[in-house]
């Protein structure tokens, strides 16, 4: 009986985070590899395709991958588990900016703040994030589907013009400008000398850290936390509810699931994700501007989870890895063709990139009149164009992807 | 006593607040509104007439939505992008040498067919310059059609059975392509529509009232009317089954392939008639496309689900009464704009919207879903 790995005994083992020993094991390394990953250690650089990722260029982006990763866990909780679509992610998220610089922040002649310590105004950005979250869903629970999208389409605009406003001003900055962030180190209060240095390159414990790596392993170790928090949530109590609702609302009511309750739970949760996420990613510009939070990164992680997988929890890492890095890879294999000097580099080179009139796809001129797109353009198109092609062919994401593969070996060499 | 108890009991104050304090608003707008026109009947006339020019535009645009999801039970958010790429479409047709002056004069014109290297056909024939814009507009909106028929038959018709909220999403994709390729040929010269009425119009009192105010609503009006009558002819009926039912509208040799394929090309239409309006004041002071082209239908979705997603009638009172909201707010509010922010008459309709949704949840014309256990 022991060692099959789909046979359960008891809804706690089936309901555990990692049920057989190779998962456990699997997963050990691959977050074990995830923390060195920044460091230059004689293992890992030799894995391919991996050692690069370590690389202080890489560094931030990943750390930024890092942190779309937790939102879009928070908008998987919403969407992906309680099936309330909502385009107001990015609203979110900018609250929780927002709020995180108004106790962070530095008081002066144009801004509010408090210059409190981050375990004040980390926590505070989620919290009013959720509070906001709360406030918002009597309109929001009583709405459904496409409804509900566009309403909270609306509470993008409505925050993208909180910047315009003078008391808004005060919190965010002036428009188009925003406002310097609150560092990430770790303070017991206000004093000089932080108690973890995040911030600044420096010695940890017995080793150099570098400010990059530091900011890697922060956003690591909190995104860590939140996906553990997300799983957990997902398979508790709440969770079920909300799966419930997802897959049928009046016969969640029916069996007595109260839907208010769970729709505002769902909404405030989310929020708090999206609220951490939000000040964690000024953090990482160390600039807040409003103008960030707009509708385009609210359809990112709609993209991220149904690219991903929506309603697992791995589905959003998967996805915000894809969303996030894609371009970044596409942008650095442009820069290398650009460099290339000889062999089939040169020759593609030559056929697909162009700085002017000549024949070409991408554009490598600063400005792009004319029916030439530069690389950034071209990865906004890839971007809406992995959008459709994965809903029309993969509505389950990456994940859905890798569940097929898993089971085909499983059964194999049965076909079903 | 106690039924009396009973009743107070019984008022349901998640729906009775929002009904109060919309008719709280209402009375105040209206006291409000009375006072302005007592006190300065040509400039509340003017505003009127602006607000009206407006709400005419955002009722095209919302026609547009409800045309699509009638059809295909689906919000289309490229929509904006739509009518960007139809203004785009007028300014290839109509361009002249060198734009710099919104309204300069009329140079020589140079105008080419998009996509190619073909001149406009119209300048060899010639004719009053009015003549040749109104057939370019012509002609530009049946690309416009194309577009709408390629983007249906690429993108969506492959979706026909998933889940609505996925078409949703593959429009939304849409729009962010568009989106670049619009912007990628506005982002160096602004493209000007050259409308042959430009930024003229006659006054009342000492305020202007634009031709282009006149010229919406005369569009809006006669696109009403003519959708009015689609859906009392054949194909109209078909598209109402389609919506009602796919399967059964099916069975009963409605080919629903081309009911969408329909639905979506007149969306473009008129999404892109929309977007020619939203290059034209009160919307925009610049006659040409530029890349807040595309925001105008986003701009509108107020409209649509404050009358409700499938009603023609709840577009255009929707569309109308948001534009009454936008310009009066921006004209008698004016003096607090550092506290309210500036561009504040543009985030208007979202509350409005808010307001509107907590008392009606589904608009004040649509349908509320049906929902089986």
């Amino acid at each position: 009986m022991l060692g099959r790995p789909n046979l359960y005994t008891s809804y706690q083992q089936e309901s555990q985070l990692l049920p057989t020993w190779t998962q456990k094991v699997v997963f050990a390394i691959f977050v074990a590899v995830l923390f060195l990953l920044p460091f230059d250690l004689p293992v890992i650089s030799h894995i391919p395709f991996v050692r690069f990722l370590g690389d202080s260029d890489w560094l931030l982006i990943m750390s930024r991958m890092l942190v779309f990763a937790i939102a879009a866990l928070g908008l998987n909780l919403l969407s992906g588990i309680g099936g309330q679509v909502s385009l107001g992610h990015a609203f979110f998220m900018g609250v929780g900016a927002c709020a995180a610089v108004y106790l962070g922040g530095t008081s002066g002649e144009t801004t509010w703040g408090h210059a409190l310590p981050i375990w004040i105004w980390l926590p505070g950005a989620g919290i009013a994030a959720a509070l906001i979250g709360v406030l918002v869903s009597p309109v929001a629970v009583r709405l459904r589907g496409l409804y509900l999208a566009i309403v909270t389409l609306g509470l993008v605009f409505l925050g993208l013009h909180f910047g315009n406003t003078s008391w808004g001003t005060k919190i965010a900055g002036a428009p188009a400008y925003g406002r310097e962030f609150p560092d990430l180190d770790i303070r017991l209060w206000k004093e000089e000398t932080p108690l973890l240095d995040v911030s600044s390159s420096g010695r940890w414990l017995w080793f150099e850290v570098s400010d990059l790596q530091k900011l890697y392993l922060f956003m690591l170790t909190l995104t860590i936390a939140f996906a553990v928090l997300s799983k957990n949530l997902s398979r508790s109590r709440t969770g079920r509810a909300l799966q419930a609702i997802r897959d049928r609302d009046i016969a969640a009511e029916v069996m007595g699931v109260a839907e208010f309750r769970y729709k505002l739970i769902a909404f405030a949760v989310s929020s708090f994700f999206a609220g951490v996420a939000g000040a964690l990613f000024a953090a990482l510009l160390q600039r807040l501007q409003v103008e960030q939070f707009g509708l385009f990164l609210s359809v990112e992680f709609i993209a991220i989870l149904l690219i991903g997988g929506a309603g697992t929890t791995a589905g959003p890492l998967i996805g915000s890895f894809f969303v996030v890095m894609v371009p970044e890879f596409v942008k650095a294999f442009t820069n290398w063709l650009e460099g290339a000097e000889s062999g089939p580099a040169e020759i593609l080179a030559r056929a697909a990139l162009t700085d002017g009139d000549d024949f070409g796809v991408i554009n490598t001129a600063i400005q792009t009149p004319g029916w030439t797109l530069s690389v950034d353009a071209w990865n906004i198109v890839l971007f809406g164009a992995l959008i459709i092609v994965f809903l029309i062919a993969e509505p389950l994401g990456i994940f859905g992807i890798w569940v097929r593969i898993r089971n085909y070996w499983k059964r194999w060499p049965f076909s079903y | 006593m106690a039924s009396a108890a009973a009743n107070f009991k019984s008022v349901d104050l998640r729906r009775g607040a929002p009904l109060g304090f919309l008719f709280g608003a209402l009375a105040s707008a209206l006291v409000f509104g009375l006072v302005q026109l007592a006190n300065d009947p040509d400039l509340f006339f003017v505003t009127f007439m602006k607000s009206m020019g407006l709400g005419s535009v955002y009722a095209l645009i919302a026609l547009g939505f409800v045309l699509i999801f009638k059809a295909t039970q689906t919000v289309n958010f490229a929509q904006g992008a739509l009518a960007a790429t139809g203004a785009l479409f007028v300014s290839f047709l109509v361009a002249e040498r060198s734009v710099f002056v919104a309204d300069s004069i009329q140079t020589e014109r140079y105008g080419q067919i998009p996509f190619t290297n073909l001149s406009n056909p119209l300048n060899a024939i010639g004719g009053p310059d009015w003549l040749f814009w109104v057939l370019s507009v012509f002609i530009a909106l049946a690309f416009a059609a194309a577009v709408g028929l390629v983007v249906e038959r690429l993108a969506i018709r492959p979706m026909v059975g998933e889940p609505l909220f996925s078409v949703a999403v593959i429009t939304l994709g849409l729009e962010i392509m568009f989106r670049v390729f619009n912007n990628d040929a506005v982002v160096i010269e602004f493209r000007s529509l050259q409308a042959p009425w430009g930024l003229e119009g006659f006054t009342v009192g000492d305020e202007l009232i634009n031709w282009s105010f006149i010229a919406a609503m005369i569009t809006a009006a006669v696109a009403f009317v003519a959708v009015y009558f689609f859906y009392r002819s054949r194909l109209g009926i078909a598209m109402r089954a389609v919506a009602f039912d796919q399967e059964a509208a099916m069975a009963q040799g409605i080919n629903v392939g081309r009911v969408f394929a329909i639905a979506w090309a007149a969306g473009a239409v008129l999404a892109a008639i929309g977007g020619i309006f939203a290059t034209q004041p009160p919307v925009d002071q610049t006659l040409s496309v530029d890349q807040e082209t595309a925001n105008i239908a986003f701009r509108a979705l107020p409209a649509v689900i404050l009358g409700g997603l499938d009603s023609v009638t709840g577009a255009l009172l929707g569309g109308l009464l948001v534009g009454v909201a936008e310009i009066y707010a921006g004209q008698y509010a004016a003096a607090n704009t550092s506290w309210l922010g500036a561009g504040y008459p543009l985030i208007v309709p979202y509350i409005v919207m808010l307001v509107g949704l907590l008392v009606r949840p589904y608009g004040f014309f649509g349908t509320p879903e049906i929902r089986r256990v």
